[in-house]
């Protein structure tokens, strides 16, 4: 019985017949994390010893009755832009660099609660700003179908997790696209939810009116059961929504035989790599064939959602990034000659080249003088992408189509032309401003062996008919994974490496703390 | 429309997000805006007039709390992520008011 | 020839809102507290933290627009004011920029000259900010985020005071209001209640405004006052040199009388207001407008007549009763007790006010109960002290809220009347001095008095002056 080959609903099912223990569960993890973390570097932080702990009290719950739900005894990876208390939260960036929060955000409570166990907070573009994971201050991520390539972003530690059996489930956030696109790119299936289904409470905001948390895992089963532990009201968070139909296993049938399906042409065009192209069209002719109606239609507006978004992503991030500033956590910059100096060599030496970009942007386009053009102009905008989804979606039930234009670029081929990084964000960019939610499940693969996601898209609190469509889809294929040998003690291109050694001085931490980060060992 | 930043708004950017840069990151700076903002120019293709701003997609409104105290003394825990502490204060730079 | 100036002033006015928790979390706001005792992660910043709006907020918001005559925003928002600052834990902090929940109202105010209406421009919700202390020993500053978060109401009026005297009126009137609505208790001395002045000079007769400054960090009537004066001199004084005024933010000392600017350069006052993505919009139903209209309490206009009408007090009475709601409060409780409004009345303007003034407080700051003044004003109604003996017990109660009837009775604090003791002590006293006696016999009748008091000194202050005056005229003939 190779435990690393379930799927979390398999894994859980096997713990409740006593056919493996949750320690085994946690220890197959524990021991795939030390085989293959030094060439794909998914976690920033591992806590191994709190695992096993949690492991042994989950399985007397488990045992006693106590829990019961699909998911108890799952390890699972938590993104490390989500507040977890007593464990190392830094949202991959310098600034955050030793930041022990006091409280746990609610998506992982939620989490807990069903009897999970985190083993870690995984690795993500600093802050969530980016496609591929290498503006992480603590090194990259690789793709652990091919380490010479980005795992994706900003979620693509928690991606690459799951891919690499490093974890069973691991939870993501998506504001542009940042849990589907890696979700396509490492072959696995993530869903970001309508918008205030889950807390945002504890999760550390980039676009607070983008933002949200979804789950990654080998299925959408898996995914479906994530989400309706992790979708509940909660008073702390202004944005949640009450929802009384968050029973989304019920969606878990093949069963399409009444579903419309769009597919824009806009997503058709020149942009697009062939090979992702054909796969994705293969998908949707066997949904058609099992009963849905496919065709195409113009969606229109689409070129507009990339300057609408990073409009009003960076204005909101110039603004929520402003707290890091030295005063209460995180990084305070040395010898500094007075209040002014201590603030912007706190944030200047803190963050990141991609971080700063954005909230220059920001701050500029919230700038006296240029707010009307630019901030306004963007929400109006934002207003009329949204009523295109609702003129689409009065004729289909779901809008398919691609999840990224190619498959997973190389290491350190995005970064330098930050432009044309934002424009691959056009197939997922829309559904964040429009708070429609949105999922990918793997479709195929191209020449190169790299996954291919197909993107599903379905109207505000639609999340059922997207996962039934999904799972239908899903029929059609078997869950594959990379191949998990080829990852260990893998002689890697010294060009490709973006490896960033987390300087020690910079962010004040003693040895023993950079020998554990290092190791990806749990801090104490 | 090609957007000329000029020295001085990188200036004054850096002023309001608190960010110093070197002098090879201004101009990089603002090249980078330059493009970005080229980009988002393409927003005045579309006719938005008589459509609102929106803020929220869902029309929510009056969220509240009661006014019960639920929070207590938590003060030691969050003072250790404090960079400087002194006397149960966040320590910083002398402030001019 | 000097030409004749005009001031025109505007004032910025926060105000504390008292409600037992803070605007966007469930933190005390109680004073006082060992430094970042009543913070939690949403008030002081931390990363993942979200604001969930306190009704009471909005409640408190919307009593002070009606009692001043606003129109209600039905629809409002909250907005980011960005700007950094160790007091402001996210470096931005959460007002109403663009749909204020007040806006175009007034109230009246009494002048030498008559009646004038000072407009409100708006009212709108805001969350305070920390406490900064200047460290002492060591080139630092203390943040202490007890305060954060903490709610206000911002009352922006209209630039119509054109004098010192017409600013403290409107203030005065403000905080009446708001007392009696309970919103704040508006202590200036405590910072419950801040003014900022905006102020511009002009030629007189002329419509244009001129270029204003605003001044900070003025905690008194009388600072206000002399900061008033002397900005209007340092205005006119440039504008007749024919200088430009610079617009600018001032700080005013009080000990040195002037003010100085607050211009940094690491400050380019560029909010970048925008709507708060984390909070929802607040719509205001008629029904909630009708149900805080409804829940006004009596306020200053109405209880005057009733105070007359109802109790009897002449109209200077009243009027200084009501000009505190505390005192109102306790004047009403006091007399529903021990139904004797006249007396409760004296000992709240005299010795009250006296005390007050001795001890530099206010009447807000009052301490002691209307249960203790009510037994006092029957102690001595019934005689069971003497005048004399009542204003010491007062003085106790005023300052420890003691319980004259259990005080009087552990301190043998009775008057004593006709009694063995008292003729005892009389037929001593006479007899201790009988030049005095001889010089009364004589038709010195001052000497009397004298004689009284000794005895009264005698008997510690205890003894009924009429009885005393009685047993002496006896034994003397």
């Amino acid at each position: 019985m190779d435990v690393l080959k379930m799927t979390a609903l398999e894994l859980s099912e096997k713990i409740k017949q006593k056919e493996i223990g949750v320690e085994e569960a946690v220890k197959a993890s524990l021991s795939q994390i030390e085989k293959v973390e030094s060439t794909v570097h998914a976690y920033v932080t591992v806590d191994a010893a709190g695992a096993l702990k949690k492991a042994r009290e989950i399985q007397k719950k488990i045992d006693s009755g106590e829990l019961t739900g699909p998911l108890a005894g799952v390890p699972a990876a938590v993104k490390d832009n989500l507040c977890t208390k007593g464990m190392l939260t830094t949202c991959s960036s310098k600034i955050l660099g030793n930041f022990v929060p006091t409280y746990t955000a609610q998506a992982v409570e939620n989490l807990e609660a069903a009897g999970m166990i985190i083993l870690g907070k995984t690795n993500m573009d600093e802050f969530a700003m980016g496609s591929t994971t290498e503006t992480s201050a603590f090194g990259v991520t690789r793709n652990p179908w091919n380490p010479e390539h980005v795992p994706g972003g900003s979620s693509g530690g928690s991606c690459a997790a799951v891919a690499a059996g490093e974890c069973f489930l691991a939870l993501g956030s998506d504001t542009g696209g940042s849990i589907r696109q890696p979700g396509a790119f490492c072959g696995v299936t993530g869903i970001k939810p309508t918008y205030g289904t889950v807390s945002r409470y504890g999760l550390i905001a980039y676009g607070s009116s983008l933002d949200q948390i979804g789950p990654v895992a080998r299925s959408v089963g898996d995914c479906a059961a994530a989400l309706e532990v992790l979708a509940s009201y909660d008073k702390k968070d202004s944005t949640s929504m009450k929802r009384d139909d968050c029973d989304f296993t019920e969606a878990l049938t093949e069963d399409v035989k009444d579903l419309r399906i769009g597919i824009p042409g806009d997503y058709l065009g020149e942009g697009l790599d062939p090979q992702t192209k054909a796969a994705v069209l293969a998908a949707a002719e066997v949904l058609k064939e099992k009963g849905a109606s496919v065709e195409e239609f113009d969606l229109s507006l689409v070129e507009y959602a990339i300057p609408a978004y990073y409009t009003i992503a960076s204005a909101e991030a110039s603004s929520n990034l402003e707290r890091f500033d030295g005063v209460k956590y995180g990084y305070r910059a040395d010898d500094c000659e007075g209040l002014h100096q201590m603030y912007k060599r706190s944030r200047s030496e803190g963050f990141g080249a991609e971080v700063k970009r954005r909230i220059m942007l920001g701050s500029f386009v919230l700038s006296s003088g240029y707010y009307d053009a630019y901030y306004l102009k963007a929400l109006r905008v934002k207003a009329m992408i949204k009523q295109a989804f609702d003129r689409a979606f009065s004729k289909y039930d779901l809008i398919l189509g691609p999840a990224a234009s190619t498959t997973a670029p190389k290491l350190g081929e995005s970064l330098s032309d930050p432009l044309k990084m934002y424009l691959g964000d056009i197939y997922t960019i829309s559904a964040n401003l429009a708070g429609i939610p949105g999922m990918t499940v793997p479709c195929g693969r191209d020449d190169q062996g790299l996954p291919i996601g197909l993107q599903l898209l379905a109207n505000c609190f639609e999340e059922k008919k997207m996962i039934r469509a999904a799972y239908s889809f899903e029929q059609s294929r078997s869950y594959e994974a990379p191949q998990m040998d080829a990852l260990q003690k893998k002689k890697l291109h010294t060009e490709s490496m973006q490896m960033k050694e987390p300087d020690a001085d910079a962010l004040h931490m003693d040895a023993l703390h950079m020998d554990a980060l290092r190791a990806g060992k749990a801090v104490e | 429309m090609a957007n000329k930043i000029s020295d001085e708004t990188i200036e004054y950017v850096g002023i309001l997000a608190k960010l110093e840069l070197s002098e090879e990151e201004k101009e990089q700076a603002k090249s980078d805006m330059e493009k970005m903002l080229d980009y988002i120019d393409k927003l005045n293709e579309l006719d938005t007039t008589g459509v609102e701003p929106v803020s929220h997609v869902f029309a929510l409104h009056n969220v509240f709390r009661e006014d019960v105290v639920t929070n207590g003394d938590d003060s030691e825990n969050m003072l250790k992520n404090a960079p400087a502490v002194k006397e149960q204060s966040y320590k910083v730079p002398k402030t001019i008011l | 020839m000097t030409k004749q100036y005009e001031t025109v002033i505007g004032l910025e006015v926060h105000v504390e809102l008292a409600t037992k928790t803070k605007i966007f979390c469930g933190c005390s706001t109680a004073f006082g507290g060992a430094p970042n005792t009543h913070t939690c992660p949403v008030c002081t910043g931390m990363p993942g933290s979200l604001p969930v709006l306190n009704k009471q907020v909005v409640e408190y918001a919307l009593a002070v627009g009606l009692a001043t005559n606003c129109r209600i925003n039905r629809y409002c928002k909250f907005d980011r004011k960005n700007y950094f600052y160790p007091d402001n834990p996210q470096n931005y902090q959460i007002s109403q920029l663009y749909l204020p929940i007040c806006h175009d109202g007034g109230i009246e105010i009494e002048t030498a000259a008559g009646t004038k209406t000072i407009g409100i421009h708006e009212i709108h919700m805001e969350e305070d900010a920390g406490k900064l202390i200047h460290d002492e020993w060591e080139d630092c500053s203390l943040v202490d985020y007890n305060r954060s978060g903490v709610p206000l109401i911002e009352i922006v009026s209209e630039p119509d005071m054109r004098s010192a005297e017409e600013v403290i009126a409107y203030l005065e009137k403000l905080r009446l209001i708001i007392q009696y609505l309970g919103a704040s208790d508006c202590k200036l001395q405590e910072g419950s209640m801040r003014a900022d002045v905006n102020l511009s000079v002009r030629e007189a007769g002329t419509s244009r405004f001129g270029t204003r400054t605003e001044m900070k960090n003025l905690n008194s009537f009388k600072a206000i006052g002399r900061a008033i004066e002397a900005e209007r001199e340092r205005q006119t004084e440039l504008l007749e040199a024919g200088k430009p005024v610079i617009q600018e933010t001032r700080r005013w000392d009080d000990n040195k009388e002037y003010s100085y600017a607050m211009r940094s350069k690491e400050d380019a006052q560029d909010y970048r207001y925008f709507p708060d993505p984390d909070l929802v919009p607040v719509i205001i139903s008629d029904e909630w407008i009708e149900r805080i209209k409804a829940a006004q309490p009596e306020f200053r206009t109405e209880k005057l007549k009733r105070y007359r009408k109802e109790f009897g007090i002449p109209d200077y009475d009243a009027q200084i009763l009501t000009s505190s709601k505390k005192l109102a409060d306790l004047f009403e409780a006091a007399t529903q007790i021990c139904k004797k409004p006249k007396k409760v009345s004296n000992w709240l303007m005299v010795e009250t006010l006296r005390l007050l003034k001795e001890a530099g407080q206010e009447p807000e700051d009052i301490s002691f109960s209307p249960e203790n003044l009510a037994k006092l004003v029957l102690l001595t109604e019934e005689g069971v002290i003497n005048s004399s003996v009542a204003k010491d017990v007062f003085s106790k109660i005023f300052a420890e809220n003691i319980d004259p009837e259990r005080y009087v009775e552990e301190n043998g604090l009775k008057t004593i009347g006709d009694t063995d003791a008292l003729r005892d002590t009389v037929r001593e006293i006479v007899a201790a001095n009988p030049q005095s006696v001889a010089d009364y016999k004589g038709g010195k009748k001052k000497v009397f008095g004298f004689l009284v008091g000794q005895t009264m000194k005698a008997m510690k202050g205890k003894a009924d002056p009429s009885a005393v005056n009685k047993l002496l005229q006896e034994m003397l003939g």
